[in-house]
């Protein structure tokens, strides 16, 4: 008996089956014991029954494996036949991947939903990539050309928006002998190499990857740039730097899906990966409906053309859950690898850990806290510690002395690939392992809040309790202006006292506090809601570019420091809080962006105007 | 000690190996070619079926989580027969109209259903690539859910209400006022109402089904009745056989359903009840680990598909045991649903009806429902700053009774005034069955007691709009 199954690109045929074949054992839902293999590894792929569901092996005990199954097991027998592929779980990388959604197992819905219709049926019958597409390929190497693992060979018109770098694969280097330039499919070659050892290795557009290995770079650089996300609070106060990994924890309707959605929006990076891990089906349907329709700012190009989407939705099976989150890293890592920044988003990484709890207590592990795997902790920091700005494969070659001289200097190649992770505590607590665990490892941190998302303050991210540990004060002072940190400060300030006079006011009434205080509240309601609120779906608001945020914060910081000196001499806080330029300022929002900075800029001198005159009438009164 | 027997394709292996019964579940020993998840009939001693299901195999010993009770079953005689298939519902058209029990079986004293299609019950998950984005606005004329808290064809959202508040009475108020709006104005779309009563009175059953005698929807209706006093474990089966027929009827048959399940707590508590006996460990308050995916196998059934015309909307009911939003039902619940009605006992007390919490309430879908094309323009600032306004109002409430209301400013006074009577006359609207426009123009009504400058959600343009002054 024979078996043919498709992994990626190639059809594995499989002879002797018989031979190589377990029987099932156990089941209980995800989780299978199998007895009976001659060769098996840990974390090989199996294919579990007649219906070949996808399957990893996690445990192994003398002859027993203990499998978990992405897929939904009923109606599986005990006795059935398990298949080991005998590889790992991989991920079929190459181009094709853009504007796609897939599975957690990296199956292409939208070719399954054409095939099988609305509902999802079980086992591999799709590969991930469509092989029988044609892409241009311009080679940018020459025959003689030596390569090694990364090198980019030739590139591909992927989408508008991405070119398609393809590069060489691990395990192989060498000396070009064959080049093709022209049409192919992923089933063709395009390069040959010659190896040390004169074998020749062919080298096709697309390549696989285990998902829980981390593809392999250079070396990691420093972080020092802000990924700007167009969302004021974050820019400004709580900034995640290109390469950085970040975590939103909160409870249900404090907006994390749209903040996550948001960033999928506006984030002013090449690529992104949106990982829909056990959330809604009807909110993936809507990125899907929204993406093709929203352009990319500066360019113009739908944003689907840089969107990967990967959609284990909370019906869809457990353990899938699980692996979508590698899923969609490991794309990510790709193009990193390509040179791009690419943001990666996962919602939720809770749905994540349950599923891993769900498997865990299958597997009757003794459990750590609230029942999660005393091994939540090293899981998670291994997945967090996989975003990271890094200087590329390829950039330098490895010191050959047989080697021919170079013929060109490579180019150095930077990527970066940027982590946001949802959390849902349960009932918003943040205490929760999962929150806990995320937080010591991400470097950033933005806390939503029940408190603010009932009042519709959005985004709903506490400024008293976020936090971003990454310092990027250097490339604000050079790229925006020298008195941005003071700036900052001075907010961070405002809305620190207005929290402890708020407390005041709460026990005794705002006619203990000093007129100076009072305009202090007024200053801080302006700054949250004139700054830091920010609506998701209105057209100019929903992005906000940083120099624009930049002068809007400037704006409301020069009315306090105006009002203080008109206070000073003697204008009340009656006649600054009707002041006319009030209106102006709750209206910044709106500005249109081809000329918001110049409207601030007009707006700067209004204050000025008006408060003085407001002085003027003053002293005419006493007078 | 077993024998086999060909029915059609399907081959039923009979077993007398029962070596333990213990809660709802019951272990057969020296099994073989046994199914997960596979539909199992035990016959008693005295001769009667009941059906289970299998949970777990493990080397040759099946465990089986039974449906009804297991009162009355013995070691050595029980029978017990594995179906060779996954449990099934028969569905049908002619459930239009039908009294059903948990598990799907005619109580109304009526023929048998004659299955036009025999369906899984667990279903399949939607393949979420050909989900369609729910966006057509369903009216209730309920003021703070069309306003302020909107719900799609599609949608599924939650009532969290509590012992003693009027959930089961807002939802049947809901059944039976929903209308779709739309910009073709096609209101005589076939529609139909599922129901579930998972462990509810038998005094609350028959209010529901009096109101749907009452509004006319009785024929276009099924009922599935699982009453507190039957059979626990069957509450594990009653909504997933009114999913199924709900499924049925819309995608096969074009019809748009509303699936009314009540209540979930009940429905969570067999599910401990069943986690129990299976000796699992447990996660918070004693409910399983997977109690979030099991919600979500239930939840993620609402929605609508390419290419099918009908769509199912769930309004789902459950308690929040002492009013705790926190707890884990109604916790994990609202990180499934799109959105959730909160009723408060406050508010209720104070005699208003419905007793709808706005702030805490949300409908997520309500974004692509609403505005123009839908509704109107100005519907999502309106909200917006109604929202504002109510809870500054709902914090001034709060310090006036510390410090009275001296020391409040002009427009804290307006805000005020504004909060008070949006919860006497937007939200405490009674039982009267408002249109979409009504309720904007009630909005705009007491937005205009306040000074347009202050009105800073609302654009300019909507202001000189609708501004009333």
């Amino acid at each position: 008996m024979q078996l043919a199954f498709k992994l990626g690109s190639k059809v594995k045929v499989m002879d002797d089956l018989e031979k190589q074949a377990g029987k099932v054992k156990r089941i209980a839902g995800p989780v299978v014991g199998a007895v009976g293999f001659n060769e098996i590894r840990l974390h090989d792929m199996v294919l579990v029954g007649e219906a070949k569901l996808v399957g990893e092996v996690i445990r192994l005990n003398a002859d027993q494996a203990t499998i978990q199954v992405y897929e939904d097991t009923s109606g599986l027998r005990m006795d059935e036949p398990i298949y080991n592929t005998g590889e790992p779980l991989v991920a079929h990388l190459g181009p094709g991947l853009m504007g796609q959604i897939f599975d957690g197992l990296q199956r292409p819905l939208t070719t399954l939903a054409k095939k099988e219709g609305g509902f999802l049926g079980r086992g591999i019958s799709e590969s991930s990539l469509a092989m029988g597409k044609a892409w241009d390929f311009t080679p940018v190497v020459k025959e003689g050309d030596l390569v090694t693992p990364g090198t980019i060979l030739g590139t591909i018109p992927e989408t508008q928006s991405i070119e398609h770098r393809v590069m060489v694969p691990q395990g192989i280097s060498g000396r070009i002998v064959e080049i093709k330039t022209g049409s192919f499919t992923l089933k063709d070659h395009v390069a040959i190499v010659e190896t040390k050892n004169k074998k020749h290795e062919k080298v096709f557009m697309e390549q696989s990857w285990p998902v829980r290995m981390a593809r392999p770079f250079h070396k990691r650089l420093d972080l020092t740039e802000p990924l700007v996300t167009g969302k004021r609070v974050i820019d400004l106060l709580f900034p995640i730097p290109k390469g950085g990994s970040a975590i939103i924890p909160g409870g249900f309707g404090t907006g994390k899906t749209v903040i996550q959605q948001s960033l999928a929006r506006w984030s002013e990076v090449d690529v992104v990966v949106y990982v829909g891990c056990g959330e809604r089906g009807n909110e993936m349907a809507e990125v899907l409906n929204e993406l093709p329709k929203l352009e990319d700012r500066s360019s113009g190009i739908p944003l689907i053309n840089r969107t990967v989407l990967i959609a284990n939705t909370s019906n869809m099976p457990v353990a899938a859950r699980e692996a979508s989150i590698y899923m969609g890293i490991t794309i990510g890592e790709y193009y990193r690898d390509m040179g791009y920044d690419v943001l990666m988003l996962a919602d939720s990484t809770s749905r994540w850990g349950e599923a891993l709890r769900e498997v865990s207590s299958r597997l009757e592990e003794i459990p750590g806290e609230e029942g999660y795997p005393a091994y939540l902790a090293s899981r998670l920091a291994e997945f967090y510690e996989r975003a990271g700005h890094v200087s590329c494969l390829d950039t330098v070659h490895p010191a050959d002395e047989k080697s021919e001289p170079k013929e060109k200097q490579k180019e150095e190649r930077e990527g970066s690939i940027s982590l946001v992770g949802a959390v849902s505590p349960p009932g918003g607590d943040f205490s929760d392992p999962i929150t806990q665990s995320s937080m010591r490892i991400a470097g950033v941190f933005w806390a939503l809040d029940y408190e603010l998302s009932r009042r519709r303050h959005f985004p709903a991210i506490n400024w008293t309790k976020s936090f971003s540990l990454v310092d990027l004060s250097r490339w604000f002072l050079e790229e925006v202006s020298d008195d941005y940190e003071v700036m900052v400060k001075e907010t961070e300030n405002i809305l620190g006292r207005e929290h402890e006079l708020q407390q005041v006011v709460q026990l005794i009434g705002q006619d203990a506090l000093s007129d100076m205080e009072r305009e202090v509240l007024l200053i801080s309601r302006i700054l949250r809601e004139d700054l830091l609120q920010q609506s998701a779906i209105h057209d100019v608001d929903a992005f906000c570019p940083l120099d624009k945020s930049y002068w809007m914060m400037k704006v409301i910081l020069h009315f306090h420091e105006a009002a203080q000196e008109a206070m000073k001499k003697g204008v009340s806080l009656q006649d600054l809080d009707n002041a006319q330029v009030l209106q102006k300022i709750a209206r910044m929002k709106e500005l249109k962006l081809d000329n918001a900075v110049q409207r601030l800029q007009y707006l700067m001198s209004d204050i000025d105007t008006e408060v003085s005159r407001l002085g003027e009438k003053m002293e005419k009164s006493n007078a | 000690m077993h024998e086999e027997e060909q029915f059609g394709q399907l081959t039923t292996k009979e077993f007398r190996t029962v070596s333990q019964i213990r809660g709802p579940l019951i272990f057969v020993e020296r099994v073989s070619g046994v199914a997960y998840d596979e539909m199992v009939e035990v016959v008693d001693p005295a001769g009667n079926t009941r059906v289970g299901r299998v949970l777990e195999v493990d080397n040759n010993v099946a465990v089986i989580q039974l449906f009804l009770s297991t009162e009355g079953l013995d070691i050595s005689r029980t029978r017990v027969r594995f179906t060779g298939d996954v449990t099934r519902l028969n569905v049908s058209h002619s459930m239009l109209g039908r009294i059903l029990n948990g598990l799907g079986k005619p109580i109304d004293g009526g023929p048998a259903i004659l299955p036009e299609k025999l369906e899984d019950i667990n279903g399949r998950p939607l393949n979420p690539a050909v989900r369609i984005e729910p966006s057509e606005f369903i009216q209730t004329g309920i003021s703070a859910i069309d306003g302020l808290n909107s719900l799609a064809r599609g949608q599924k959202l939650p009532i969290f209400s509590g012992s003693g508040l009027p959930g089961n009475e807002l939802a049947a108020q809901i059944a039976a006022q929903a209308r779709v709006i739309s910009s073709k104005g096609d209101q005589d779309e076939p529609f139909a109402v599922v129901f579930a009563a998972i462990g509810i009175t038998h005094r609350e059953s028959s209010y529901f089904i009096e109101q749907f005698r009452s509004s006319g929807a009785l024929e276009r209706t099924v009922v599935f009745l699982n009453h507190a006093d039957d059979p626990t474990i069957e509450r594990i089966i009653t909504p997933r056989a009114a999913l199924t027929a709900a499924e049925y009827l819309a995608y096969e048959q074009g019809l748009h359903v509303l699936v009314i399940m009540t209540d979930i707590t009940n429905y969570c508590e067999a599910l401990r009840e069943l986690s129990v006996a299976r000796e699992e460990l447990p996660a918070r308050r004693g409910y399983p680990g997977y109690m979030y995916s099991d919600l979500a196998s239930l939840y993620e059934r609402a929605g609508r598909i390419e290419g099918h015309p009908g769509s199912v909307t769930q309004l789902i009911l459950l308690s929040m045991p002492d009013d705790d939003i926190t707890h884990p039902i109604p916790d994990l619940t609202g990180y499934i649903t799109e959105g959730q009605i909160v009723l408060n006992r406050l508010m209720k007390q104070k005699g208003t009806y419905p007793p709808i919490d706005v702030l805490p309430s949300l409908s997520r879908l309500m974004n692509a429902a609403i505005g123009e094309g839908h509704t109107r323009e100005d519907h999502r600032s309106v909200a917006d700053q109604i929202y504002a306004f109510y809870a500054e109002g709902r914090d001034l409430e709060k310090l006036v009774t510390i410090i009275g209301e001296g020391s409040l400013s002009e427009q804290d006074r307006r805000v005020l005034e504004f909060s008070k009577r949006f919860e006497k006359e937007y939200v405490g609207q009674g039982h009267s069955n408002r249109t979409i426009q009504e309720t904007l123009d009630l909005s705009w009504d007491m937005l205009s007691e306040i000074p347009a400058q202050y009105l800073k959600r609302i654009p300019e343009e909507y202001i000189r709009r609708y501004y009333k002054k």
